[in-house]
């Protein structure tokens, strides 16, 4: 445990719209902290809440329909409800943000150069030349050969990747403390994502920055994360280190993802592990524990109430005793169907 | 490994290109050419599934298009069961659509969003078979409970239903007149892990059934390994590695599969991870194609032969070839 | 990009050849009445008509007198309306432009700004009661006809109220030369501009805030915000200006059709001796030179008005700059 104080604490963040159809819960209550430079991947799939929980961290929910509610404080300052001054004053600066499109990222009629200048001078008492020069530097910094080229081109000239490197550039002009990360690899071809994803990884030693990168690949995660939290159905169902959790998860949800990935190499299953059923409707969460519908392992108590986290630093929301739970774990991966 | 009857392959694809002409210019020197699929030759043989990988640009999808002609080919020759489609006309074809289907991408886009589902899949009933209203309504009925749907779903929309349920009905409707060969194109991309993993059993499950063959073309590598029995590797329009999956995956003779292997991130902490092969530049344009052998501007092992002279694909034993002028491992 | 530009003229010369054939074509090559008859105007006399066809090489075949119409237009400029006597044909328009051009010209600035502020208001403010007011106003802008409120304006300018002290100042229906007096310029001018934008406000406003909204909705919208830049620039600088291609490519083509006489209602009404106003009445009286001419001229701006859109597009929207 650092001395330091966590660089964000997260408490009981919820997330909910009024839509036609009643209450949609997008994030039900979710409590993290993130410790300065650390990694932390937070996995899930669609409608599992993961985006909406790094929008309500950067305030960007804006739909008037919206509900946020609980604490996020970065670095001892309350964001949720502040005004949007005091927030862009954050903004860019010690939180930054990249998101999954590079297609649609950029604003298609100012160049690159252009639009990190202007993070860089909203933040900054800076002149154009100066801005122009640190664009520069950062997209070298970032890996692109021609950074003196790349600054004055516009976002449609430049590849996928590219322009990946280019908003991550951006998103750190200010040098963030926090870099929050919604799926940046997601659209890109594998090999560029092997690229960016080195560079994440680099972030913490070349930027000193901490980042959230949220995804729904576990080899992702596996790359380049500290620690991993699990997300279903706008909860947290299991979070921990990195090595804790890949070699014995814990929680049935998890199971099921790494079931659900065929492997690269190795035995390969006669069949995947699937996980039967589809994610929950937001707006019809089952009462208890939001996996409960699917789980193989699901009983009574499972159907009233959402599970707590139980454990210490590598916890899941479960009802199943932890021993219990371990014994499963070893049992599957051992007894999984191999064919030659 | 399913024991392969020694007939003629399902479908053969000789030099099989398909170009496409852009630019405005009345000048036709001034048009460029962008070979989509370049030359490319493969066979498909009964009962086996042929992975396609490969990043974007490099032709996949349209060599799939092209495959079950739905695009006319530019030049090459292209047979199914011995008889040439190369040039056939639409309507020479519609006999043969029976045999040979699609799945596409997008369960969104590929299913008529004004129809109900059970009217999308009695179409192929109604085109081929005139069949009277009841027994149409069984057979889909039938289809939907294979993909594991129930045949209530026959009265509802596209819309009413989940990503993974409208991949299931895409799947069925290509299912429909039990076609012999199935070309799917990222059918699971664009869904999520956990049904992921349903729709690959589904279509595991399916072609055992059905003794289907499939051509599965996708761009993540592990569902590729985890259906296929053959893979070949694309870059820029034409196939640079091919064969058995297990082994062009655990011991790769092309640099650029090699590439594309070591870039995979794998979901463990446990294995030491197999050395990164880092590709240098960015991929070339489709309009501008390099000299000599395409990979070579990217290749951390290109010579000057690789500059000037294309390598073709050749064998090197254990039923592989590689398109390569210095092959790993060899 | 040059070779771009050289095309596109390539284009507009033989764009212009085309229409210039077919206006000829209309008028001298459509079966049925003589073209000596509808040249001379109603109620010509055998001499006169014999002279046209004389003039004009009616007993030639058509290239030719295709050939000397145009000669005639833009060669010796000689061309004389034979309704008013004598009155030469291309000096009348070329005096006329300067008319139109001032009456569109400065609606157009008018409009312009009036679109700008209508529609990033209300774009800005969307769903609130001054977006709606704002659009009820625009809708009532673009539903009145303009001779209507251009005669209810002179009703008040000129009569009702004239001799108060709101209009007092307003002259006589009629266009005053800016080289004479350039404030009389303006004061002539001031009534018809914002008697023409008022229409142009409302439709140029209502798309715009359409565009915006749509824009706004974009991810790169949501990345600009991410950065901490402040709402207005966000709104002002990445909204706006990419909403501003759909609206300069209207305004260009509206500028086009506007300067090449469409604004003959507005010039009617006012009394502005514009190319609408020639026009309008050339075609009461018949006279088939001035109609030609104005046909010529008016399909000449809407051509440059087209080339010069897809100049100014290539600059605003660099995505268009590397298609060719």
């Amino acid at each position: 445990m650092s001395a330091e104080a966590p660089l964000l604490v997260v408490k009981d963040l919820s997330v909910s719209f009024c839509g036609d159809e009643g209450l949609v819960r997008a994030v039900g209550g979710v409590s993290f902290s993130v410790e300065r430079r650390e990694i932390v991947g937070v996995v899930g799939e669609s409608g599992s809440g993961k985006s909406q929980t790094l929008l309500a961290i950067m305030g960007l929910i804006n739909s008037p329909n919206a509900i946020v509610s609980g604490s996020i404080r970065f670095m001892g300052q309350e964001l949720v409800g502040l005004n949007r001054r005091a927030l862009d004053a954050i903004r860019g600066r010690q939180i930054a943000m990249i998101f999954q499109d590079p297609m649609s990222a950029l604003t298609p009629v100012h160049t690159i150069g252009n639009q990190i200048g202007e993070q860089v001078r909203a933040h900054e008492k800076a002149s154009a030349r100066a801005a122009r020069a640190r664009a520069v530097q950062l997209l070298d910094a970032v890996g692109i050969a021609n950074p003196g080229r790349v600054v004055d081109a516009y976002p449609h000239q430049l590849s996928g990747g590219m322009r990946q490197r280019a908003v991550i550039a951006m998103a750190l002009s200010c040098n963030p403390a926090l870099l929050v990360a919604d799926e940046p690899t997601t659209a890109l071809d594998v090999t560029v994502q092997a690229q960016i994803l080195d560079l994440i990884g680099r972030l913490r030693d070349e930027f000193g920055s901490a980042v959230i990168l949220v995804t729904h690949d576990l080899g992702v995660v596996a790359e380049v994360a500290d620690r991993v939290l699990v997300m279903y159905g706008g909860r947290f169902v299991e979070e921990g280190g990195k090595t804790s959790v890949f070699r014995a998860p814990l929680h049935p949800y998890t199971w099921g993802l790494f079931g659900s990935i065929p492997p690269i190499d190795g035995a390969r299953p006669a069949r995947l592990a699937a996980i039967p059923g589809a994610p929950p409707s937001l707006s019809n969460l089952p009462k208890g524990c939001a996996f409960g519908p699917r789980c193989a392992y699901r009983h009574e108590a499972c159907l009233t109430l959402p599970p707590p986290m139980e454990g210490n630093e590598h916890r899941a929301a479960c009802v199943l005793p932890e021993a219990r739970r371990r014994e499963i774990n070893i049992r599957t991966t051992a007894g999984v169907e191999m064919r030659s | 490994m399913s024991a392969r009857p020694v007939e003629r392959p399902l479908l053969r694809a000789g030099d099989l290109s398909k170009r496409y002409s852009v630019g405005r210019s009345i000048f036709p020197a001034q048009r460029r050419t962008v070979h989509a699929v370049d030359a490319v030759s493969l066979d498909i043989w009964p009962g086996e599934t042929l992975g396609i990988v490969g990043e974007s640009g490099c032709g996949k999808s349209t060599l799939g298009r092209c495959l079950v002609r739905l695009t006319d080919i530019s030049s090459g020759s292209l047979e199914f069961e011995g008889r040439d489609i190369a040039d056939a006309s639409q309507r020479a074809l519609r006999p043969l659509r029976r045999q040979m289907q699609m799945v596409f991408q997008d369960p969104s886009a590929s299913l008529n969003p004004r129809r109900r589902v059970g009217d999308l899949l009695a179409d192929p009933f109604r085109i081929h078979e005139r069949l009277p209203a009841s027994e149409m309504a069984d057979r889909v009925a039938e289809l939907l409970r294979r993909v594991e749907l129930s045949p209530e779903h026959a009265a509802r929309y596209p819309h009413e239903f989940s990503g993974g349920q409208r991949q299931r009905i895409g799947i069925a409707r290509a299912l429909a007149l039990r076609p012999k060969l199935i070309v799917a194109d990222e059918p699971v991309s664009a869904l999520d892990v956990s049904i992921q993993a349903q729709i690959v059993n589904l279509l595991a499950d399916l072609r055992e059934e059905f003794n289907l063959t499939y051509v599965f073309i996708a761009h993540d590598l592990s569902v590729v390994r985890q259906i296929s029995t053959r893979v070949a590797v694309m870059y820029l329009g034409s196939i640079v590695e091919s064969g058995p999956t297990d082994l062009v995956f655990a011991a790769p003779r092309h640099p650029y599969t090699a590439a594309l292997r070591s870039a995979v991130p794998e979901p463990s902490v446990e294995r030491a991870r197999c050395p990164r092969v880092v590709l240098k530049g960015e991929l070339p344009s489709p309009m501008d194609p390099p000299s000599g052998c395409r990979f070579h501007t990217r290749c951390p092992a290109a010579t000057s032969i690789c500059r000037s002279e294309r390598p073709l694909l050749a064998s090197v034993g254990e039923g592989r070839l590689v398109a390569c002028h210095h092959p790993l491992g060899g | 990009m040059l070779a771009a530009l050289g095309f596109r003229l390539g284009q507009m010369v033989l764009v212009m050849f085309g229409i210039s054939v077919v206006a000829f074509l209309i008028f001298f090559a459509t079966p049925g009445a003589d073209p000596s008859a509808r040249i001379a105007g109603r109620n010509a006399s055998q001499e006169t008509l014999a002279q046209v066809r004389h003039d004009f090489g009616l007993d030639r075949p058509l290239p030719v007198q295709y050939g000397l119409m145009m000669d005639r237009l833009f060669v010796s400029r000689d061309l004389t309306s034979f309704v008013n006597r004598g009155q030469l044909v291309v000096p009348t328009v070329a005096s006329a432009i300067p008319v139109t051009l001032s009456l569109v010209g400065g609606a157009a600035v008018l409009w312009v700004l009036g679109g700008l502020v209508v529609g990033v208001i209300a774009g800005a403010t969307r769903g609130t009661f001054i977006d709606r007011a704002l659009m009820i106003l625009s809708l009532v802008g673009v539903s009145v006809p303009v001779f209507w409120l251009g005669e209810v304006a002179n009703l008040l300018t000129q009569s009702r109220w004239h001799d108060t002290w709101l209009f007092s100042w307003v002259p006589p229906l009629g266009y005053i030369a800016l080289t004479e007096d350039p404030w009389g310029w303006f004061k002539a001018l001031i009534i018809p501009w914002i008697t023409l934008a008022t229409l142009y406000v409302g439709l140029y406003g209502r798309v715009l805030r359409a565009s915006l909204i749509e824009m706004m909705q974009e991810d790169f919208i949501r990345t600009a915000r991410a950065k901490g830049i402040g709402e207005r620039r966000v709104l002002l600088h990445h909204g706006l200006r990419t909403s501003l291609v759909a609206f300069v490519t209207m305004f260009g083509l509206d500028f086009g059709a506007l300067v090449g006489g469409g604004a003959l209602l507005t010039e009617v009404v006012f009394g502005l001796q514009g190319v609408g106003k020639l026009t309008y009445e050339a075609l009461q009286t018949l006279d088939l030179p001035m109609i030609l001419a104005t046909v010529i001229y008016a399909a000449f701006f809407v051509v440059l008005a087209n080339f010069v859109v897809d100049i100014a597009f290539a600059i605003i929207d660099p995505r268009a700059r590397d298609v060719r």
